[in-house]
């Protein structure tokens, strides 16, 4: 479903390059569930950046269900993101003036579905999630794990093939974890592809792929069996 | 976006903002009222003028000595004439067809005397036609008699105002007063129109038209005023009025017809653009209220960096970022010019009922002017910081950071 190929992208900070993506690749089948780690700065938030359509790369090219995303206006990949790609974020970005339901219903808002067309399915969304009596209430009235919830309805309310989800339990306590991880399994498992970057081995150990990275590279990747499937020990090192 | 998601998305920021919504809208109000209001005023202003010039009525015609052209420009208002229009100029106007009356006038200021005092007063000497020409009512004693146009009398006629300096509260009328080197017996009181322009004879003295030619020792008049027969053409009779003239004053064209439309014509134009003025300046406190929504929607794009980039992550294209920006700020405008349009016309509404004799009306071009300038001037200072929204990398300003793509 997704080909990355030599996929560069290189940020200047202060006269310093850092290379935050250096010529990946990377496969992804649909309704794979995948977990990146890395230190900080590996190049981890990039390569989501890069998969959700929020950033563009230096080089390289990135196919989405067949579709070379380069050759992509700017419009036409706010439609991709909007319809085929799901985010969630650590600090939630919820909007806080709105409701919780207005909140669910902004993709769909944005893109002019009837108010009519939107109700049935945000309902479903809430009964689903147990956020049904929450509907009404703002972001500050509810607790982080019921703001993360929120935040994914909001992410699958237009059935997108691709969840990306950076930290998604970054800033809560480890039950809210729990219930937020076994949702976004739980969506997983009906066949929407996940991918999690997470500082946290115990989140990304439950991930069928585990994908390392380091310097904007992937040095490692195990399967759930523990076997080491694939890796470029020598990229790492590799003169640039 | 649907309109009706996009105005509920705007209230929502707006009701979030209530006290940056509330200065805005004041600000476009109070502009939009003001264009309304001196607008209002000044075009209120012109028609009080009109009306009160208007007295002559329309089927009056204005000779002045002199030949001047009247075409363009303002119609000559002092004329001197190479050869004076007499008496017997204004008799041999009487005897035409299509005039019904003439009126014969001098005027000058003459030093005027009643016992110990003396004002310098402006004086008029005229007909008993000038009474019905102006349609000038008493308010005690009688106008000026019926008689020949060369019988210099010893009666006046004077207004309200001669009478209370002249005389205070004691009674004026059988009174005699001294014009001059002349005395004349006070037979009438002129009625109080409460006019403040044009001719106003409350403060004047109005005297038999040969004894003002020989107070002021002329033979020619200032002014004939003629009024033509009603049915008769108006431009036939203007006609006529030239070459009787032009027979009498030995071939030569030497005076001056105007009519009142030429004359109100001029002052409407100089009102008009008056009105005009006052109603730019006033349109700049708008031009102020978009530089105010300029540098609040900037905020509004920097406060809400994060916002902007959650919503092209969630598929919102740079157009419609922008569509979103651009659209507060024309809420924001469009209903502040609401909010100033009711303040405006209720402000004047209330002049209005106090002051009635004076009309108000706004002009439709300074209504919709307004309106326009508001939207206008909003669209244009909101277009920058919308499209500084609209350039924003998401993955830039998901994290807070202000830097274009």
């Amino acid at each position: 479903m997704i080909r990355l190929e030599q996929l560069c992208k290189t940020y200047h900070l202060g006269g310093e390059s850092v290379h935050a993506l250096d010529h990946l690749d990377l496969r992804i089948d649909a309704g794979d569930y995948l977990s990146v780690m890395g230190p900080s700065g590996s190049g981890k938030s990039t390569l989501l950046n890069m998969l959700g359509l929020l950033d563009t790369p230096d080089s390289g090219r990135y196919w989405l269900e067949e579709q070379e995303m380069g050759a992509l206006n700017e419009e036409q990949r706010a439609k991709v993101r909007n319809q085929r790609i799901g985010f969630v974020f650590q600090a939630y970005h919820l909007i806080d003036r709105l409701s919780a339901r207005e909140n669910i219903e902004l993709p769909l808002i944005l893109t002019g579905v009837a108010p009519r067309e939107r109700r049935p399915r945000v309902d479903e969304l809430l009964e689903r999630l147990g956020l049904e009596h929450h509907a009404t209430h703002h972001p500050h009235q509810l607790s982080g794990g019921q703001r993360q919830r929120v935040a994914i309805a909001r992410a699958v309310i237009r059935r997108p093939a691709l969840l990306l989800a950076d930290e998604p339990t970054g800033n809560l306590d480890s039950h809210a974890s729990g219930e937020v991880i076994s949702l976004l399994e739980e969506l997983n498992g009906e066949g929407i592809t996940l991918l999690v970057v997470t500082h946290d081995p115990a989140m990304g150990g439950r991930a069928r792929r585990r994908l390392w990275m380091q310097d904007g590279a992937l040095i490692r990747e195990t399967n759930g069996d523990g076997n080491v499937t694939d890796s470029e020990p020598d990229r790492a090192d590799a003169p640039r | 976006m649907r309109l009706a998601d996009l105005i509920q998305f705007n209230l929502h920021l707006l009701l979030r903002q209530w006290f940056r919504t509330l200065m805005i809208l004041l600000a476009t109000a109070v502009g939009v009222a003001a264009v309304l209001l001196l607008t209002g005023l000044g075009e209120g202003a012109r028609r009080f003028v009109l009306e009160e010039f208007s007295l002559l009525g329309q089927d009056t015609l204005i000779m002045l000595p002199g030949r001047k052209e009247t075409t363009g420009g303002l119609p000559p208002l002092t004329g001197e004439g190479t050869r004076d229009i007499t008496l017997e100029d204004v008799a041999a106007l009487e005897r035409l067809p299509e005039i019904e009356m003439v009126a014969p006038l001098i005027v000058g200021n003459a030093q005027v005397y009643v016992g110990g005092r003396n004002r310098e007063i402006l004086t008029l000497g005229t007909s008993a036609r000038f009474f019905d020409l102006r349609q000038l009512s008493m308010q005690q004693g009688q106008a000026l008699p019926q008689a020949p146009l060369e019988q210099a009398g010893s009666v006046c006629v004077i207004g309200p105002e001669v009478r209370d300096i002249l005389f205070g509260t004691a009674p004026a009328l059988g009174e005699w007063i001294r014009v001059g080197d002349r005395r004349f017996r006070v037979i009438g009181i002129v009625e109080d129109r409460g006019e403040s322009l044009g001719m106003d004879v409350s403060n004047q003295v109005i005297l038999p038209v040969a004894s003002a030619q020989q107070i002021f020792n002329t033979q020619g008049m200032f002014r004939v005023l003629l009024k033509v027969r009603p049915g008769a053409s108006f431009d036939g009779a203007r006609q006529r009025v030239l070459e009787l003239m032009q027979q009498r004053h030995g071939g030569e064209r030497d005076i001056t017809l105007i009519t009142q439309d030429a004359l109100l014509g001029a002052f409407s134009d100089i009102l008009h653009l008056l009105t005009l003025s006052v109603g730019a300046i006033a349109a700049i406190s708008l031009v102020v209220a978009g530089i105010l929504i300029m540098n609040i929607t900037l905020i509004s794009v920097s406060q809400r960096t994060a916002e902007i980039g959650l919503l092209k992550a969630l598929g919102a294209s740079a157009n419609l970022v922008r569509l979103l920006f651009l659209s507060e700020a024309l809420m924001l405008s469009a209903l502040g010019a609401l909010l100033g349009i009711a303040s405006g016309y209720a402000l004047l509404w209330l002049g209005h009922s106090i002051w009635p004799q004076f009309p108000v009306s706004v002009p439709f071009w300074a209504l919709s002017g307004s309106l326009v300038i508001a939207l206008g001037v909003a669209t244009l200072f909101a277009w920058l910081p919308a499209r500084r929204a609209a350039r924003m990398a998401p993955v830039l300003a998901l994290r807070g950071e202000v830097r274009d793509a």
